[in-house]
């Protein structure tokens, strides 16, 4: 079912944990709200559940207003961050519990609680009790007493926070088949970009209780709309030059930038692979020292200092980096053959030039 | 040195405790098995043992109620004025039991408008059941919600939180979420208050007037019939109450154990 979401705000006491907050969450969709802790994402979350009353704003499941809605009415599946599972019963329990308040007869009951067991590849565990599970166990148990009673939609706040490493890559690819195979609206919260890129068909990127971008992962990533969905996704270097016929000129750098008035001050981004670096001082045009060499296990990060000061990161891959045999402190020529010109934070998020387009656009080296 | 402090220990453990029991014991039946038993079932004696159990399951289940309404609020609800409740609830343990009497005698005194509208309605407060429990009450209030409060603390909402989700509305949340994770509190905090109650001698002294076979519990019958140097009876009646209150000291190491092991395997989650 669709969930929609319009000016919702949220405030306690006197700080504003949401503020007018307006998007979609398309029927069958899997959409990740990311964003760091504190900026306010869980509180949509439980705004949508019914566990908070929103300040301002309306919320509509399946285009149904919920707002006077009880959380129990609206008929959502909710995964608590730490599961919340029920201590005392057993994990047969914690599945069925919503399906004995919603006095389903008995069989029913088992039926549909062994089919959740084998979808959720816990079988055999129906009897144990959950401190008796597992990490990743517990988190599907949380899953699977969600999904029982047939949610209309499924949100799920921090779903792979509490569990290591190696769990959270099986679990993360675990949801994105169940998601495929079950197509039941849903919405996760989470602080890692790397999971919300990877688990959601959308993402929708939160600061400070606003909403900063929405998009598919690779929008977001490739066309951050703001200097804060740039800084959070990802790396990627910023500078900030004042722009002057055109041209922002970041120490011997320059962008250009038609449309800016003169003496406005601009970020400028852009993504460490866009930044090409040679050891011949020749190649390019820039000169620079080469300061540290990272080894990322796929790729190496190079950080190079311009006779400016400015340190910047480049990505390179192993074959070209195998080429080169750079050693740290030696001189470098480097080139950005991408970059993208980032409103400032604050500002509402549209693009500032006066064109209304976002500038980005390729550098020739 | 080690043995040297254990050997403390022990002698403190029987000269204190283990040696005024086995005296007592012997006392008791001193005058035989016979002798016991015509003492411990004496009218005077079953009344008050009656009288005591009255006391004590009205104070118990008014606590089972009230006192984990309380802890719920505490826990749960933020208000005003929360810190100072928190902070009074202590108060019975600092307060003696006599004075905790003394209030009720100067609460429902005949010169004061509890007394005067008690007075009116016909109903006997003082030197009767209700001031016996009320004063029972008085200095058995903190035990449950001290066992409950900190129990409700770590459970956290998210728990109900989840059931609400799933459907349960406020009254299924509180018996199958918070009541079950509850248990063995109810369990500890029952069991003081029992042993409290069953104890208490103070309080209800001062409220009862001590009145034969009307308002003479059996704590206040050890104490009467010692005054009257009937030291047999004195003996049998207290020996009973404390075979009791063994009884309930098990009952209280074994939720005690329970209750541990619950909290290592939330511990452990």
């Amino acid at each position: 079912m669709k969930i929609e979401v319009r000016g919702l705000t949220k405030k306690f006491g006197s700080g504003t944990a949401v503020g007018n907050v307006s998007f979609v969450v398309h029927e069958g969709e899997l959409l990740g709200l990311l964003g760091p802790s504190g900026s306010g994402k869980t509180t949509v979350l439980r705004l949508i559940a019914g566990l908070e009353v929103p300040t301002a704003g309306d919320i509509f499941i399946d285009g149904k207003r919920v707002n006077d809605l009880t959380v129990q009415e609206r008929n959502i599946g909710f995964v608590f961050q730490h599961y919340a599972l029920f201590k005392h019963l057993t994990v047969f329990d914690n599945i069925a519990f919503g399906l004995n308040i919603k006095k389903w007869n008995r069989r029913d009951i088992e039926q549909r609680v062994t089919e959740l067991l084998a979808l959720m590849s816990l079988e055999g565990l129906g009897g144990r009790y959950p401190h008796q599970l597992s990490g990743g166990q517990r988190q599907r148990v949380a899953i699977a007493r969600a999904l029982a009673p047939r949610p209309s939609v499924l949100l799920m706040d921090e779903p792979f926070g509490a569990v290591d490493a190696k769990v959270r890559q099986e679990l993360r690819e675990w949801l994105i088949r169940l998601h495929t195979d079950l197509n039941v609206t849903s919405l996760f919260v989470t602080h890692d970009q790397e999971e919300a890129m990877e688990v959601s068909g959308r993402i929708i990127v939160f600061s400070k209780g606003k909403l900063e971008q929405a998009g598919s992962p690779a929008d977001v990533y490739e066309e951050p709309a703001t200097e804060f969905v740039a800084r959070f996704i990802g790396s990627m270097n910023i500078v900030a030059g004042v722009a002057r016929r055109g041209q922002v000129q970041v120490g011997s750098l320059e962008f250009p930038a038609p449309g800016f008035p003169d003496g406005q001050t601009l970020q400028v981004g852009f993504r460490p692979y866009y930044v090409k670096v040679a050891e011949d001082p020749a190649r390019y045009r820039q000169q620079a020292k080469l300061r540290h060499i990272y080894f990322l296990g796929v790729a190496y990060r190079l950080e190079i200092e311009t006779p400016d000061g400015l340190i910047l990161r480049s990505r390179m891959n192993k074959e070209e980096f195998r080429r080169c045999r750079f050693t740290v402190g030696q001189a470098v020529s480097f080139a950005v053959t991408h970059f993208r010109i980032l409103p400032q934070e604050g500002t509402d998020g549209t693009i500032s030039s006066e064109t209304g387009k976002p500038i980005t656009g390729p550098l020739t080296p | 040195m080690r043995w040297l402090l254990i050997g403390i220990v022990w002698l403190y453990f029987l000269v204190l405790l283990v040696g005024p029991i086995l005296y007592m014991a012997s006392q008791s039946f001193s005058e035989g098995l016979a002798a016991f038993w015509t003492e411990i079932s004496r009218p005077e004696a079953l009344h008050g043992f009656t009288l005591t159990a009255e006391i004590t399951l009205i104070v118990l289940v008014l606590n089972l109620i009230f006192g984990t309404m309380t802890a719920l609020v505490l826990a749960r609800q933020k208000f005003w004025g929360q810190s100072l409740v928190s902070g009074v609830i202590d108060l019975p343990f600092a307060v003696s039991p006599v004075i905790a009497g003394f209030m009720l005698i100067l609460l429902f005194g005949p010169d004061t408008l509890l007394g005067t509208f008690s007075g009116r309605a016909q109903i006997k407060v003082l030197f009767a059941l209700p001031a016996m429990i009320l004063a029972t009450l008085f200095v058995t209030f903190p035990f449950m919600v001290r066992e409950l409060t900190p129990l409700l603390h770590t459970l956290g909402t998210e728990e109900e939180e989840a059931a609400r989700t799933l459907g349960a509305d406020e009254w299924q949340v509180f018996l199958k979420v918070t009541l079950p994770a509850l248990r063995w509190g109810l369990v500890y905090g029952a069991t003081l208050t029992v042993a409290r109650a069953i104890g208490e001698f103070g309080a209800v002294l001062v409220v009862s007037g001590n009145i034969l076979l009307l308002t003479q519990t059996a704590t206040l019958h050890i104490y009467q019939s010692y005054v009257d140097f009937n030291y047999v009876a004195a003996n049998a009646v207290a020996l009973t109450l404390l075979a009791v209150s063994f009884a309930i000291l098990t009952v209280l190491e074994i939720a005690k154990a329970r209750a541990e092991s619950t909290v290592a395997e939330a511990g452990a989650q």
